[in-house]
């Protein structure tokens, strides 16, 4: 067994919040200045524009990108031979998050009744908190921040297994579509296919942490991954939802096998200022 | 802030708080760079001032010609008058928003599209809908020179809070007449 303390786990999340708020991924950023440079429209050039000095000016100053630095989604791999001590995995996830969250001046949105009282916790705790068993005796933390104006355009639909590639073609474009400037376009568009309900949503956010832009791994997911990011840049909704050639990112799908009676199909959007950070410990 | 504005449209200058005449005088697609005091406030404030209103009280700003910004900013750093703080999405006030524009609102700033009724009563009342750009949030920060919380305390980033702008650039999105760039953008660039 390999020791790996509370502190540390404390320590290493507060750090990967207020580092995810500040610092745009490389991945993302990347695909951000290249929808800059492809953008044609005016004011989705303009808002673009605005976007890439935003990302400069936050790195620079270590100011958060967007006001709205979320509820903090963790994904845990902890190996089987690693032992946490001094205090639970998920306490020392939530004591990391509130003090890098009041450290880092970054904002508190987490209310802790979500209908009636809806009284903000002070401290943005908890987080969404997933945790994996995995071969190993290594912890690793992926945290990934995520703001509610694109998280409120998620969308779930249990298709018919007869509605096959075109059923879900037709949903992911139209849940895209339909959200128009909500979500803050260009968005990196995560869908899970599989599983059951729950899984197939779970799958679409874990969709958003992979390298942003790189495709799935199997030949035909890669292929329907393109077909619907070009479906989607076709809408003109355009950076913002201003009107322009770019709309998403990326498009990326996880699957999962799933049941004979079933389709699953669940999405989340992630805005442009897609922000996750990890360690290994 | 970048002073880069869609090719050939220099930004309005529009004062805060403005009158009918002003916005009147916007028109969907403008740029504008808005200089004045301006107030926030989002959901949880919204439903406050709907609570009061309904209860007989006063809403604890008085919105007549006002521009409110849909916005909850990080708290400020040491040395800085304001964290980041860009636009929240809109579409999450327009419950509440005729109640708003009835008790005066004449412009609202924020982000994403807005519903048919809430276009309705702007041109009723001769208000407008101004886009920031969403994520921008470090940026935008810039253009405030000071912020004061005026209600409601204890919701933390969604009190209602006084802010002196200048020059905070924006879009006319929807104008007094109803004109609305989330239809006639997507639909000019469909493919």
């Amino acid at each position: 067994m390999r020791d790996v303390t509370y502190g540390r786990i404390a320590d290493e999340v507060a750090r990967l919040c207020v580092e995810a708020a500040c610092d745009l991924p490389a991945d993302v950023e990347r695909l951000v200045r290249a929808a800059a440079e492809a953008e044609r429209s005016d004011f989705g050039r303009y808002a673009m524009d605005k976007v890439c000095a935003n990302i400069d000016l936050a790195r620079a100053d270590g100011a958060p990108l967007c006001q709205d630095t979320g509820m903090v989604v963790v994904f845990c791999e902890v190996g089987q031979d690693a032992h946490v001590v001094g205090g639970t995995l998920e306490d020392a996830v939530n004591a990391g998050i509130a003090r890098g969250y009041e450290d880092g001046y970054l904002r508190k949105s987490t209310v802790a009744d979500p209908l009636f009282e809806r009284t903000n916790t002070q401290d943005n705790t908890p987080g969404i908190i997933y945790t994996r068993l995995v071969p190993g005796d290594r912890v690793s933390l992926r945290v990934m921040p995520k703001g509610a104006g694109s998280e409120n355009m998620s969308a779930l639909r249990m298709l018919k297994p007869a509605d096959g590639v075109e059923g879900v073609r037709r949903f992911v474009v139209d849940t895209v579509v339909s959200a128009g400037g909500n979500p803050c376009p260009p968005t990196i568009v995560g869908v899970g296919i599989g599983g059951n309900a729950d899984k197939a949503l779970q799958l679409s956010k874990l969709a958003l942490l992979r390298t942003a832009g790189e495709p799935n791994p199997d030949a035909r997911y890669a292929a329907l991954e393109g077909e619907i990011l070009d479906e989607i840049n076709r809408s003109g909704i355009g950076p913002q939802g201003f009107g322009g050639l770019v709309t998403s990112l990326a498009v990326h799908i996880e699957t999962y096998p799933t049941h004979i009676a079933t389709l699953p199909v669940g999405i989340t959007l992630n805005c442009h200022a897609a922000r996750h950070k990890e360690v290994v410990l | 802030m970048s002073k880069q504005t869609p090719a050939g449209r220099a930004p309005k200058r529009v004062c805060a708080p403005l009158d009918d005449e002003t916005a009147d005088g916007l028109a969907c697609g403008d740029m504008v760079s808005i200089s004045g005091v301006i107030y926030t406030g989002r959901d949880a404030a919204h439903k406050r001032i709907c609570e009061a209103l309904a209860q007989g009280l006063p809403s604890p700003v008085d919105w007549s010609g006002q521009i409110i910004y849909y916005a909850g900013p990080t708290p400020a750093r040491p040395g800085h008058v304001i964290g980041s703080c860009g636009p929240t999405t809109s579409g999450r006030m327009d419950a509440y928003t005729p109640m708003m524009l009835d008790q005066g609102l004449k412009a609202m700033i924020g982000k994403g599209p807005r519903s048919r009724e809430v276009i309705g009563s702007m041109r009723r009342h001769h208000a407008v809908y101004l886009a920031a750009i969403g994520g921008a949030a470090a940026l935008i920060a810039t253009c405030v020179r000071s912020c004061e919380v005026v209600a409601y305390p204890d919701l933390g980033p969604e009190a209602i809070r006084r802010m002196e702008v200048v020059d905070y650039p924006a879009i006319v999105v929807v104008d007094a007449r109803g004109n609305d760039l989330f239809e006639s953008g997507p639909a000019a660039w469909r493919r």
